[in-house]
């Protein structure tokens, strides 16, 4: 966990995290991200092998509700915000090559 | 002209017995945003033609004598992560600039069920990822004490517009220190609720296990009002908590007998501001002299909150801003080569440096190889800061502390350098890492005039008492009755 960030790290994590960067902007990421990573080393003072993780605080377990038809978000109004629609659908650019 | 340097309590009172109108309050709200604001700029929108509208039709509710709500003509603005029906929400980002919630948050529909008027929605740090609000894609907002420092954040808007009076309540939210720090930098009262104590429902997400919204006002019995409307159960946020709301606007005049306040050693050490130490320690010699006993104890894992906050919270927001694709709602880019490169084009253009950072940071400590050295390491440790409060709160009833290390800052001081910026929010993170509920409220003013404020921390689900006893210290004090210089 201590080796150095990498551009090519920060490179692949962009695009993980879909992201396109500039090259200025990789440059700036590696070195800040770097120092925040090289800041949370700290947590590894602390021996947590015997700890649960905590992923939630609240004292909630299985929320459920009954599987009936509720109102929804009528068509239009759903659609109201794309960037591109048909009226009826989201419209994407073509996922699969011409066969 | 109905001036707003009342609380929200006494202007319903104003309102409940005719002295004044919501039209005039309103009126008096609007005007003073148009002589504020263009220093200020708290505000990213107002909606005056339809504020005006409702205040108008509540006035004739009153007027005719039937039943109205709690906030019946109260002029209240709201953060813009929040979303709102027909009305734009940006998150302060690009991405979102043109976006217009088809639905309104759980929280907009009870501030409309209890007759409030929306007047606008108010500046934030972009998808509240920020301490300065500087990190608004559309503007700066400026600290009504001193224009060139800044109103923290990431509610720094909210903040800003009841310091600066022109609303007389707002709401924020708090993902780590976002309502409590802006409120101890602009001189009013802020609350960070419970965990689960009020509906997300239609809160644009930022880090969902983290994230609670909350009131602002002049002061705390306003505040109280303000989370009694705000509060409850909504199936709608399956972390919201099905259990009764108390009454805390009735509750909050009572004092609390035989308090103990706990102070934790790990608050008191180097890098504190010595005025803002000074201004602390003259709080807790109040809270003795009104018969409480202080209690020195300690918080063991402080230290850790800030790294376990970073990982956790860049985490969850990795996460919650993948829906930004340009599919369904959101900035698209123009050029693209296919459909990963649409993602990628429109989010690079979409998102500021600070959102992109944490996606980055998030993405990385969630990735193949990493998840077990970061995010698990992260949430062990957030389970030992939470153990660290269950012991305190043994011993105490209340935990008192700084909000911030120093006043507020210079604008520009720390936005070039995250990890300083991360590090400002070392009194408030840990709140949210236990999912516990606090409360900033003024406490002083620094030898260049500039808001000092004091936390008050609660076990969860005591916000009854968490009021109370800020409310105590209230009617001993003046401080929540200074008001920036016009």
């Amino acid at each position: 966990m201590a080796e150095p960030l990498t551009k090519e790290t920060v490179t692949k994590v962009a695009h993980l995290a879909r992201l396109k960067l500039s090259g200025a902007e990789l440059d700036l990421f590696t070195t800040q991200l770097g120092q925040v990573l090289g800041y949370v080393e700290l947590l590894n003072e602390l021996d947590t092998t015997a700890v649960e993780p905590m992923a939630h605080v609240a004292d909630i377990a299985n929320v459920f509700r009954d599987d009936e038809v509720r109102p929804s978000l009528p068509r239009a109004a759903a659609l109201s915000n794309a960037p591109k629609t048909d009226g009826k659908f989201f419209v994407v650019p073509q996922i699969l090559e011409e066969g | 002209m109905p001036a707003l340097t009342s609380s929200a309590v006494d202007l319903i009172a104003q309102l409940d017995c005719g002295e004044t109108s919501s039209l005039a309050l309103t009126e008096t709200c609007l005007q003073t945003i148009s002589a504020q604001d263009a220093n200020i700029r708290a505000f990213l929108s107002t909606n005056a033609e339809t504020a005006l509208a409702q205040a108008k039709a509540i006035d004739e509710k009153r007027k005719s004598g039937q039943p109205v709500g709690r906030l019946a003509g109260l002029p209240i603005a709201i953060k813009d992560n929040m979303c709102t029906l027909g009305v734009k929400t940006t998150c302060a980002s690009r991405i979102l600039e043109n976006f217009v919630p088809p639905y309104d948050a759980g929280v907009v529909e009870k501030l409309k069920a209890a007759d409030a008027v929306l007047v606008g929605k108010t500046n934030l740090d972009e998808f509240a990822m920020g301490s300065s609000t500087e990190n608004s894609a559309f503007q700066v907002t400026r600290n009504p004490w001193k224009l060139e420092h800044t109103v923290g954040g990431s509610s720094g808007g909210s903040a800003a517009a009841v310091a600066a009076r022109m609303v007389p309540l707002s709401l924020g939210s708090d993902t780590g220190g976002s309502i409590r720090q802006p409120a101890g930098f602009c001189g009013v009262v802020g609350m960070k609720p419970t965990y689960g104590r009020v509906s997300r429902y239609g809160l644009i997400a930022y880090a969902s296990s983290l994230d609670q919204i909350g009131p602002f006002a002049t002061d705390v019995a306003s505040a109280a009002l303000l989370l009694e409307v705000i509060s409850g159960h909504d199936n709608r946020d399956s972390t919201s908590v099905d259990r009764p709301v108390p009454e805390y606007s009735q509750t909050v005049e009572q004092p609390l007998t035989g308090l103990r306040v706990g102070i934790a050693r790990e608050h008191f050490v180097e890098g504190l501001d010595r005025e803002v130490e000074a201004a602390i320690k003259q709080s807790l010699d109040v809270y003795r002299s009104l018969g409480a006993e202080i209690v020195e104890l300690s918080l063991p894992h402080s230290k850790y909150a800030i790294a376990t906050y970073y990982l956790i919270a860049a985490s969850e927001a990795s996460s919650n801003l993948a829906r930004f694709d340009g599919v369904h709602y959101g900035h698209r880019a123009a050029k693209f080569d296919n459909l990963i490169d649409m993602y990628s084009a429109s989010r690079g253009e979409g998102f500021g440096p600070e959102v992109k950072r944490r996606i980055m940071l998030g993405t990385y400590a969630l990735s193949a190889g990493y998840y077990d050295a970061y995010y698990l390491k992260a949430l062990k440790v957030r389970r030992l800061i939470r153990r660290d409060f269950d012991a305190a709160f043994e011993r105490c009833d209340i935990l008192a502390s700084p909000v911030a290390s120093t006043p507020a800052f210079r604008l520009g001081e720390l936005v070039n350098d995250p990890l300083a910026m991360y590090l400002s929010d070392i009194y408030t993170i840990s709140a949210n890492l236990a999912g516990i509920p606090g409360l900033s409220l003024p406490c002083g003013l620094s030898s260049t005039g500039l808001p000092i404020g004091l936390q008050l921390l609660a076990s969860p689900f005591e916000e009854e008492k968490l009021l109370r006893v800020a409310r105590m210290f209230e009617h001993a004090t003046d401080w929540h009755t200074k008001r920036p210089p016009a």
